[in-house]
């Protein structure tokens, strides 16, 4: 080896080592001088994962390996199945609480206030946030036919971004928030999260510089618009001042009217390029690969791309219809919103079509099923979105649970579902597996998550409908006809048929991560003649595996 | 144009991205911080006392925007079940803002006044004491944890940083005025209303009121809520614009 190829290992493995010392006398000095208990327990925690991390550095020094950088990816791709079990279990408690309140426990740490947070961050952030993590870091890899650089850095963005969640999910527990849907982390989380989403930027960035393909494949286009995209919204939406230093309270800089377009340009985006872009890279990799087909058309995942990422940008006031926001600002919203329907389709048609020569793969292949009915699901709940951001729809809609309803149709349809197909994919790929622990559970588990799914949206399509009808109704001498407790009643059995609907879904999770963790183990699959080639490792299917160019 | 240039330039692709994600950002939002309809001042429009802003604080930990709006949309039914829909001017000092998005309660825009102290205290504790149907958690711990207001100074002095106008005075004053504004008939409640008009004083958790008495944490919340939508006389209101001070 010769002496500058010594230096730079040893050069990064301090530097590695000098971040973590100081990450963790920061936590030490948060633990000890914290103002209050949300704090001394996040510099603990801070401190603690340092200290871990700087032993696991000094302990490793000399492993180099060349090859593309796997590990990382099988952290993100089990956490991924680890927080979304948690994140899915959240939800379906909280929906039953809808139902059976006294499942709030009279105690402050178990209400629907302090838990619908944990929920929605669990499974945007930690189950569909490790998803992106290593599906991105997996497929710039591949298409680049190059390794991620840093020895340490792609190692932060993971452990960085489970500790990031962690801190979170404390903070809502114990009560603190921002108190702002999807931007509840107060400001030092926030600022640790910008920490690893830069470094997270840039090795991504880092592994394009290095590629040896001449073109940046489709799908790392709209991964990179994820990252960077979501950078600058959580910036900007999170900007803050805190009450002290050593404190983990802060006040937004903006109120109001600001504040509130400032949230939904934010809080509608993270739906854009949080579960949309970033997923749609997810589909322009996974559908290809797993069907062995190209994508259907190259000029249209251009357009596709464009127009996608120029409109969303655009729809946040359809959350804000008939109030104090100008007029002018909500029309904006709602003809971007319709016009997004367009590209919308575009990618669900690229995606689907890319099936062309190979549908018969929807019927032999559990896992081709799960990505194709996610893009379906992404098309039903594009087209229902855009209709809901029509005024006169949403002023029914709005505030009802058809709006939940619509979420969870994108969340646990598309999201969940194309993160299934690509958590199935991933697992022997990575661990170099045959295939699967048995394909039977993933057949399992399609049919678990669609009944869940299918009773989850038709019981909140009637609760949200019954409720914003009832909300306008009128008797005929002219006054309310209900009031708001006699609406609130009439949801009661659509609560219990959504929780239950969520259950099977939650159920669904176990199965998965029962099948992962057999896979990962090493069990011999128990049906390997059912599975498809592509299911194995590429390594063990025989014919050129592509490898990093050195 | 040939899109080669994106796909081969990945800094050409980053910067086209950014550009083209900026714009809608840019025309909606920028704007707000300009027209008059947006920035308006209407009369009665004032900071929260320190309670109140205390309550509000607690308000927010406990997520009850997960359930509850305080947004009354433009339209009848709406403005007949809650009352006057809401003014951008009446959120001006709301940071965080908390119009919500779900009403799986009923909107607190208009709140205040409309319940008695009393049955607040019994809704806390139990909710469906007062409203058998509820759904909603209870918080019977509010009433017996006294409010921690070590650093109300610490909060005022913040939200005059970021633009909500407490006058020095003010934050000298805030411990004061919150234990002011639990003990009626005293002249630091006066000087209390003189700061902060409108301001409701009183005992608001059901505990007598006395020398010496702390508040609890249900007491700054009841004050929050007992305030929500009162400070606009809607009486005098005219949309049109001669009520803009």
């Amino acid at each position: 080896m010769s002496a500058t190829a010594a230096v730079k290992p040893a050069l990064s493995n301090a530097l590695a080592m000098g971040s973590a010392a100081v990450f963790a006398a920061l936590g030490v000095f948060l633990a000890i001088n914290g103002v209050d208990p949300v704090m001394n327990l996040h510099g603990a925690l801070l401190a603690l994962a340092s200290v871990l991390a700087l032993i696991y550095i000094f302990t490793h020094q000399t492993d180099e390996r060349s090859g593309y950088l796997d590990g990382p990816i099988r952290v993100a791709t089990l956490a991924a199945v680890f927080w979304g079990v948690i994140g899915f279990a959240a939800g379906d408690f909280i929906a039953w609480q809808l139902a059976f309140p006294a499942l709030n426990f009279d105690l402050p740490w178990t209400t629907f206030g302090r838990l619908r947070p944990l929920h929605t961050s669990a499974v945007i952030f930690a189950f569909g946030g490790n998803v992106l993590l290593a599906t991105s870091f997996y497929v710039v890899q591949r298409t680049s036919r190059a390794r991620m650089p840093g020895r340490w850095s792609p190692w932060f963005v993971i452990w960085g971004y489970q500790l990031f969640i962690v801190l979170a999910a404390t903070s809502y527990v114990l009560g603190a928030t921002q108190g702002k849907e999807y931007a509840e982390p107060e400001w030092h989380v926030d600022l640790f999260l910008t920490i690893v989403w830069v470094t997270y930027l840039l090795v991504f960035l880092g592994t394009l510089w290095k590629r040896e393909e001449p073109h940046i494949y489709v799908a790392n286009w709209f991964y990179l618009a994820f990252i960077v995209t979501v950078a600058m919204l959580h910036l900007v939406n999170g900007l803050s001042v805190p009450v002290s230093f050593l404190g983990t309270q802060s006040y937004p800089v903006m109120a109001g009217v600001q504040a509130a377009m400032t949230q939904w340009w934010y809080g509608h985006n993270a739906v854009g390029f949080f579960l949309t872009a970033g997923f749609l890279g997810i589909m322009y990799y996974f559908v290809p690969k797993r069907v062995e087909r190209p994508v259907y058309s190259y000029r249209l995942s251009i357009v596709h791309f464009w127009s996608l990422i120029f409109l969303y940008i655009w729809a946040g006031p359809h959350h804000l219809h008939y109030t104090a926001l100008p007029d002018w600002a909500q029309t904006l919203g709602m003809t971007f919103s319709i016009m997004l329907w367009m590209p919308s389709w575009g990618g669900m048609i690229n995606g689907l079509m890319t099936l062309s020569g190979a549908w018969d793969r929807l019927r032999t292949d559990p896992v081709v099923r799960l990505l194709v009915v996610s893009v379906a699901f992404y098309g039903m709940s594009t087209f229902e979105g855009p209709l809901m951001s029509i005024k006169a729809v949403n002023s029914l809609s709005h505030y009802t649970d058809w709006t939940v309803g619509h979420v969870h149709s994108g969340a646990l349809g598309w999201v969940g579902m194309v993160s299934f197909g690509a958590i199935y994919c991933l697992v022997p790929w990575l661990w170099k597996r045959e295939g699967l622990y048995s394909i039977k559970l993933v057949e399992w588990h399609f049919w678990l998550s669609t009944i869940g799914i299918v009773l989850y949206i038709t019981s909140m399509w009637v609760a949200g409908i019954t409720q914003g009808l009832m909300w306008r109704a009128y008797d005929n001498l002219g006054f309310l006809k209900y009031s708001f407790i006699e609406t609130v009643e009439a949801l009661h059995w659509p609560y219990i048929i959504r929780a239950v609907g969520g259950l099977l879904f939650v159920i669904g999770g176990f199965v998965m991560a029962y099948n992962v963790w057999r896979t990962v183990r090493g069990d011999q699959p128990v049906d390997l003649k059912d599975q498809p080639r592509v299911a194995a490792a590429p390594e063990l299917r025989g014919g050129v595996v592509a490898v990093p160019a050195e | 144009m040939n899109h080669g240039i994106f796909e081969k330039n990945s800094l050409i692709l980053l910067i086209g991205i950014l550009i083209v994600v900026s714009i809608g950002g840019i025309v909606q939002i920028a704007p707000l911080f300009m027209l008059s309809s947006t920035i308006e001042k209407v009369e009665g429009m004032r900071p929260y006392s320190p309670l109140e802003q205390a309550g509000r604080d607690i308000y927010v930990r406990e997520g009850c925007y997960n359930c509850h709006s305080q947004m009354i949309r433009s339209l009848r039914d709406e403005v007949e079940r809650y009352g006057h829909y809401s003014l951008a001017a009446e959120s001006m000092y709301d940071h965080p803002f908390q119009w919500s998005s779900k009403r799986t309660g009923p909107d607190l825009a208009r709140i205040g006044g409309k319940y008695s102290d009393a049955w607040h205290t019994e809704h806390m504790r139990q909710p469906t004491s007062v409203v058998s149907a509820s759904i909603m958690p209870a918080y019977p711990h509010l009433e017996k944890t006294p409010l921690d207001y070590s650093n109300i100074q610490d909060k005022l002095k913040t939200l005059q940083f970021i633009g909500v106008p407490y006058t020095d005075e003010m934050i000298a004053k805030a411990a004061a005025d919150i234990e002011a504004q639990i003990a009626p008939d005293t002249p630091a409640a006066k000087e209390l209303l003189a700061r902060y008009p409108k301001a409701q004083v009183r005992k608001f958790d059901g505990q007598s009121p006395g020398e010496g008495v702390k508040p609890t944490e249900l007491d700054a919340l009841i004050a929050y809520l007992q305030m929500l939508g009162t400070l606009v006389d809607f009486t005098k209101f005219d949309a049109s614009g001669p009520n803009l001070r």
